[in-house]
């Protein structure tokens, strides 16, 4: 059970990935097309006020949130508790799956539906039930979408991003017996008649969490097509299922949090629905559950406590830094081969799962810092990249020695003056029979890589130092 | 007032003439200008690769080969984001962070220093041709150095300047990624030479040797007849 979506490796997965240009384009208008309508949303938006201001605000609350973990952790179970509701820490994906099995099995359910939770993917938890005999259901479209391909998510707020309607449609005939068209809305309407049927059957509803608010004990969900309130108030229990950052002091800093959410996420100034679920055993309202369990999984989060990877953990999956990334634009979601993607999947994958299995993840980037400029509370995503190429390079992970020799060689060549002069004075000697007309289109070693595409130029014959002591001295007074 | 060049290793080896114009430049506005003969590298590939420690070796020389500067100014904005990198690497040596801080106050990036130190937007430059700029990440993002060059470049008699799409896109380069990386990094080079293309601009002018030399060298490979100059080179330009 892990984030992992399959067993390829991140080279194959772009070699793959960058041949599918129906996926390619349309992660790159979804791109264009998403970050148009948050800078709208951000910049243009005179009531709201200053951009700066609120992105301050929400790092600050996830400062103070993150710092002070253990004591908001606890004050959530604690009004959940006293609200009638049960709390488990899963310190495992095996853990949180286990809890949850015994739930369901004490009920005798077999109809589960589910909503919105990218952590009930990162625990596996509909492989589980359905070995456990049971009748998933994913109730979010894009998910559902998925979830009868046998897909994974490929973007955060959009996970069937890199479907298009034909493929869809053909999906719908192959596997749930569709006989409609391709348009959007026809498919919608079908969708919506089969869920709502098995609404009506489900023993237990699952979701996932977008914040908790610690001091009142309440799961929030925010959605556009509000399902959440379907699974929520329908089956009499609700599972809900949050890795352990979720949590937010109070309804307060919720407003902050999700308005940077929504306006960052789909330059939306709200989503259609905010969905906020609290137990509520003794007064018996009619749409709160009657038995109610919250999850809160660690799942290695906890090793990113404490050290220079606390910040990841002030994410609130909105997906501004996927939407900005040069680099998922060009691969998509899939090739990160985890179910976290762009800048952020890179940033955590490896913290949640390891660099044995994350290691090209880091160096996925040119650090070019859209992500971190994109980023609502702003985590310095290109910085944390480098965090982990530190990390990989002492050692956790494996690094060439080739790559450490040259880069050993490296810092002994910047710290010498002299060093430094005899390389610049060398380098047209060195690369002259490589040289045509002032390029290089086939070099050797590590050009190799760089002249495949590129032409490289040849080292200047010019020797800066030499014309400058010579400009000083009036040499070159007639240039 | 004075000024201390730092040319930057790719600067040094591949575009000596950049670090000519420059120099004229400032002389022309009245600066005058000295080139520290320890400089070397702003120790940037290596950081970014996560080779702390050497980073540190080369970030050390360079401190003490501008010790005795009053301002430094490089012809490129992603050298002197590492310079001002360099408090953050030698926070843990108290000795070494008061030198760090300082570098890093009075480093700048050229445009930069024209406009924000020197006050000046327009140098005299006539260059005619249609051009495009390409705002390099680091230069715009993690220094913050967004008008400066476009403010000079208004000024040019005879540039013809073309917004080009899609412009807060990377090229591609990011040093070792460019490498690492090739085949995505080619992708993304592909798409600026594109939009590139869509302005019709005859000529690409930039602020970082090395984002022009990763696009520069996809447009030779294409045999795409576009200019790629630095804007120092365009600046020099004058009657
Ligand atoms: S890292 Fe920042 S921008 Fe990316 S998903 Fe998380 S909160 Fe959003």
């Amino acid at each position: 059970m892990s984030i992992k979506i399959d067993d390829k490796n991140f080279y194959d997965h772009v070699d793959q990935e960058l041949k599918d240009t129906f996926m390619r384009n349309a992660i790159s208008n979804a791109q264009d097309n998403l970050r148009g309508k948050k800078i709208a949303a951000t910049t243009e938006d005179e009531p709201f006020g200053n951009w700066e201001e609120w992105r301050n605000a929400g790092e600050e609350i996830r400062r103070h949130t993150l710092e002070n973990l253990d004591y908001y952790l606890q004050q959530l179970s604690e009004n959940i508790a006293e609200r009638g509701g049960h709390v488990f820490f899963a310190a495992t994906a095996e853990e949180a799956n286990q809890y949850i099995k015994e739930v369901v099995e004490q009920k005798n359910a077999r109809n589960v539906v589910k909503t919105k939770s990218m952590v009930t993917e990162e625990i596996s938890l509909n492989e589980m039930l359905e070995d456990m005999g049971c009748d998933i259901l994913e109730t979010d479209l894009g998910e559902y979408i998925l979830q009868i391909d046998d897909d994974r998510p490929s973007h955060f707020v959009a996970p069937s991003l890199h479907k298009n309607k034909e493929q869809i449609r053909d999906t719908y005939r192959e596997k749930i017996a569709y006989d409609g068209t391709e348009k959007p809305e026809e498919l919608t309407v079908y969708t919506r008649k089969v869920l709502r049927e098995k609404f009506l059957q489900a023993d237990v509803g699952i979701t996932g969490c977008n914040f908790a608010v610690a001091d009142s004990g309440t799961v929030t969900l925010v959605t556009n097509e509000g399902n959440a309130n379907m699974v929520t108030t329908l089956p009499d229990t609700q599972i809900s299922v949050m890795g352990m950052e979720r949590v937010v002091p109070s309804w307060e800093d919720l407003d902050v949090l999700v308005s940077l959410l929504c306006r960052s996420a789909v330059g939306q100034h709200l989503s259609t629905y905010v969905t906020a679920v609290s137990p509520d055993v003794e007064s018996d309202t009619v749409d709160a559950p009657s038995d109610f369990h919250l999850v809160i999984l660690d799942g290695g989060r906890s090793r990113a406590l404490g050290t220079e990877f606390q910040e990841a953990l002030h994410c609130i999956r909105c997906a501004a830094c996927v939407n900005v990334c040069p680099v998922y634009r060009h691969i998509g979601g899939h090739a990160y081969g985890s179910i976290y993607q762009g800048p952020i999947g890179a940033v955590l994958s490896p913290i949640l799962a390891g660099y044995e299995e994350y290691q090209e993840l880091p160096f996925a980037s040119s650090l070019c810092g859209a992500c971190t400029e994109a980023c609502p509370v702003k985590i310095p995503l290109h910085e944390l990249l480098i965090r982990h190429r530190e990390r990989i390079v002492a050692g956790e992970g494996k690094t060439k020695a080739s790559e450490k020799l040259m880069m050993k060689g490296f810092g002994n060549m910047t710290s010498s003056a002299s060093v430094f002069q005899t390389a610049v004075k060398a380098a047209p000697t060195l690369t002259r029979p490589f040289a045509k007309d002032g390029s290089i289109s086939k070099g050797p070693g590590p050009l190799k890589a760089w002249t495949n595409k590129r032409d490289f130029p040849a080292p200047s014959k010019d020797n800066f130092r030499q014309w400058f002591a010579d400009h000083k001295r009036g040499g070159d007074i007639n240039e | 007032m004075k000024v201390s060049l730092f040319l930057t290793c790719i600067g040094e080896v591949f575009y000596p003439n950049v670090g000519k114009d420059v120099v004229k430049v400032l002389e022309r506005l009245g600066c005058e200008v000295d080139f520290p003969e320890g400089q070397t590298c702003c120790g940037q590939p290596a950081y970014n690769s996560g080779y702390r420690k050497d980073a540190i070796k080369g970030a050390k020389q360079m401190i003490n080969a501008f010790a005795g500067a009053a301002y430094v100014v490089a012809p490129s904005g992603s050298c002197v984001a590492m310079v001002h990198e360099y408090p953050a690497l030698l926070q843990d040596d108290a000795y070494w962070l008061d030198k760090a801080r300082e570098l890093s106050n009075k480093t700048y990036e050229f445009t930069q220093f024209l406009v924000d130190v020197l006050q000046v937007t327009d140098v005299g430059a006539v260059y005619p041709a249609k051009a495009t700029y390409h705002s390099s990440c680091h230069m715009n993002r993690l220094l913050g150095v967004k008008e400066a060059p476009k403010q000079l470049l208004q000024h040019v008699e005879g540039l013809e300047l073309e917004p080009l799409s899609n412009g807060y896109d990377c090229c591609g380069f990011g040093g070792t990624f460019a490498v690492k990386m090739s085949a995505i990094s080619e992708q993304m080079v592909d798409e600026k030479v594109r939009h590139i293309e869509e302005t019709n601009a005859d000529t690409l002018i930039g602020a970082d040797c090395s984002c022009l030399m990763n696009i520069k060298g996809r447009l030779e490979r294409l045999d795409k007849p576009i200019e790629v100059k630095h804007i120092a080179e365009v600046l020099n330009h004058h009657k």
